[in-house]
């Protein structure tokens, strides 16, 4: 089996507050890996850390190693807008860009292109095959020229998925996806992931264990910044190894 | 069922005493005002006239208009905002998306709120040992200037500062995410929906530089100096200008027999040309505000 990600022994820290200890997961390509945890046991932290985002969020030290697609991603000519094309990311409260739908669709290409650079026929078909593949052409082909914040929630959930698309990623993260939407919403959303999935290798954090049952190949347990149990997903709720892991999915905490 | 009982009827009263209290409270902030421009206006109306605005003063400035000191005061705001405006926006946006906590930050933010609580007068020292005598530019529209800049420079940067911060957090993320690098964010994001509030503290500023005596007086500004009535371009930034607030000084305190109503009238221009701004500052913000929503 491939492994999009892996990483080794690695560790970080928020200024001195350690958040992450000796970490060390392969998550499997093409498919879709949850990560699970109580709130503030480092499961988002672990996340940023997939495409360096955390180094904008101040003071933080990283140890160790990570490879997405077989390569480290701290050698000295990674470049990061590069590494954030191939390592896209979705939001707890969808974040759609204050702009038009259309715009919000073709803004990472633009971003990573010469200005002017992008014909109107390109950008039509770019916009429509990105929206096509989330499931919203139908519901927002008419209006492409709306202010993408101003969407359903559901819609702007899928927008941000939508969005990431046009930059052909691999990898794509998941911060508690669904915790805004309604369960009509974290239906549909969790639909794509499963259609999607296969073409690119998702990452969700979620809170809601029946999702991570729902949806996930593979599951991670961390508590603590530690990844205490890596297993299959049925596995790992039907036969925790770990008492952390049985009480956690027994809900004896949380 | 329902009735009041005597707790209830006590609560009543003492709410319906709050309210009339802080109403008239509130209402005597108001009058001040209008009757500051009500006597202003009343006084000034013999006096005003296009002829007043755009002419010199007379007569050792006992009569005549105010073009000179007008026009002046045009110079020294617009050249300080000049100035003040980008050094202003520039410097918030370094020390909001790109500085991190550290020692650097602090230290300017420190210096940020000290500046802004010196008082105008010691401005004006600095301005003289600085601009008019170290860097040599004599006394002149352009050290005037530059002094007025300093004074609104850590005003500008608290309201820019207060602008982008009221940019949420999550389109800045979401930018990062897509590789954005924080200037094509600050570019593409984070200015257009924080214009608004730039603009306004920034213009908001006109109103402090038109209205400041202190700093333009050793620096800049002189007492009298005729220009060439209705030319905009009478003044050099490198010579020296007569200014509003100080004009309204002289003529109401150091010249004898000034003509009824003349300061009036310079007061009236130079409060309703600062309020003409604001108003101007309020109908841009409304205007960029009715495209941003989220």
């Amino acid at each position: 089996m491939n492994h999009s990600i892996e990483t080794e022994n690695l560790s970080l820290w928020y200024g001195d507050f350690q958040a992450l200890m000796d970490v060390s997961v392969k998550i499997p390509d093409g498919q879709i890996t949850s990560l699970i945890g109580p709130s503030g046991c480092g499961k988002t932290t672990l996340l940023r850390c997939f495409n360096r985002v955390n180094e904008r969020y101040g003071n933080v030290t990283t140890e160790g190693k990570i490879e997405v697609l077989g390569k480290n991603i701290y050698d000295a000519d990674v470049s990061l807008p590069e590494l954030r094309k191939a390592v896209g990311m979705v939001f707890q409260r969808p974040n759609p860009l204050p702009i038009s739908v259309y715009e919000n669709i073709l803004f990472g290409l633009r971003i990573h292109s010469p200005m002017r650079s992008i014909t109107r026929a390109d950008a039509d078909e770019i916009v429509e095959e990105a929206l096509k593949s989330v499931f919203l052409w139908t519901d927002l082909k008419d209006k492409l020229k709306t202010r993408a914040t101003s969407l359903q929630l559901e819609q702007q959930q899928k927008l941000c998925i939508a969005r990431l698309l046009p930059l052909k990623p691999k990898i794509i993260l998941m911060d508690e996806p669904c915790s805004a939407l309604d369960a009509k919403g974290t239906r549909a959303v969790e639909e794509l992931m499963e259609i999607l999935a296969g073409t690119y290798t998702f990452i969700i954090v979620t809170h809601n264990m029946a999702q991570a049952r729902r949806v996930s190949k593979e599951c991670i347990f961390m508590f603590l910044g530690e990844l205490i149990e890596h297993r299959e997903t049925q596995a790992l709720f039907t036969d925790p190894q770990h008492e952390k892991t049985s009480d956690y999915v027994h809900m004896r905490y949380g | 069922m329902f009735t009041e009982t005597p707790i209830d009827r006590r609560k009543r009263l003492t709410e319906n005493v709050m309210r009339i209290f802080l109403l008239i409270i509130t209402s005597i902030m108001i009058i001040p005002l209008l009757l500051i421009i009500g006597y202003l206006l009343y006084k000034a109306l013999p006096v005003l006239s296009f002829e007043f605005l755009f002419s010199n003063p007379r007569d050792n400035m006992r009569a005549g208009g105010i073009w000179a000191p007008f026009l002046g005061t045009i110079y020294l705001v617009v050249v300080s905002l000049l100035v003040s405006a980008p050094i202003g926006v520039f410097a918030a946006v370094y020390l909001n998306e790109y500085a991190r906590e550290n020692w650097f930050t602090r230290i300017t933010n420190l210096a940020v709120v000290n500046l802004a609580g010196v008082p105008s007068i010691v401005h004006a020292l600095f301005g003289v040992g600085a601009f008019v005598l170290f860097a040599g530019l004599g006394e002149s529209i352009l050290a005037a200037s530059l002094t007025l800049a300093i004074m609104t420079l850590p005003v500008i940067i608290a309201s820019t500062t207060e602008a982008l911060k009221a940019v949420p957090m999550s389109f800045r993320e979401a930018c990062w995410n897509l590789g954005a690098t924080r200037w094509q964010t600050i570019r593409r994001i984070v200015i257009p929906n924080s214009i608004s509030g730039i603009l306004t503290g920034v213009i908001l500023q006109v109103s402090r530089a038109a209205g400041e005596t202190a700093p333009i007086m050793f620096t800049g500004a002189v007492f009298y100096k005729a220009i060439a009535e209705g030319n905009l371009f009478a003044y050099n930034i490198t010579e020296q200008c007569m200014a509003l607030s100080l004009h309204l000084f002289t003529i109401s305190t150091q010249v004898p027999d000034v003509t009824e109503g003349t300061p009036h009238g310079t007061a009236v221009v130079l409060v309703g040309s600062v309020l003409l701004v604001n108003a101007a500052a309020i109908i841009l913000r409304v205007y960029l505000r009715t495209r941003k929503k989220w």
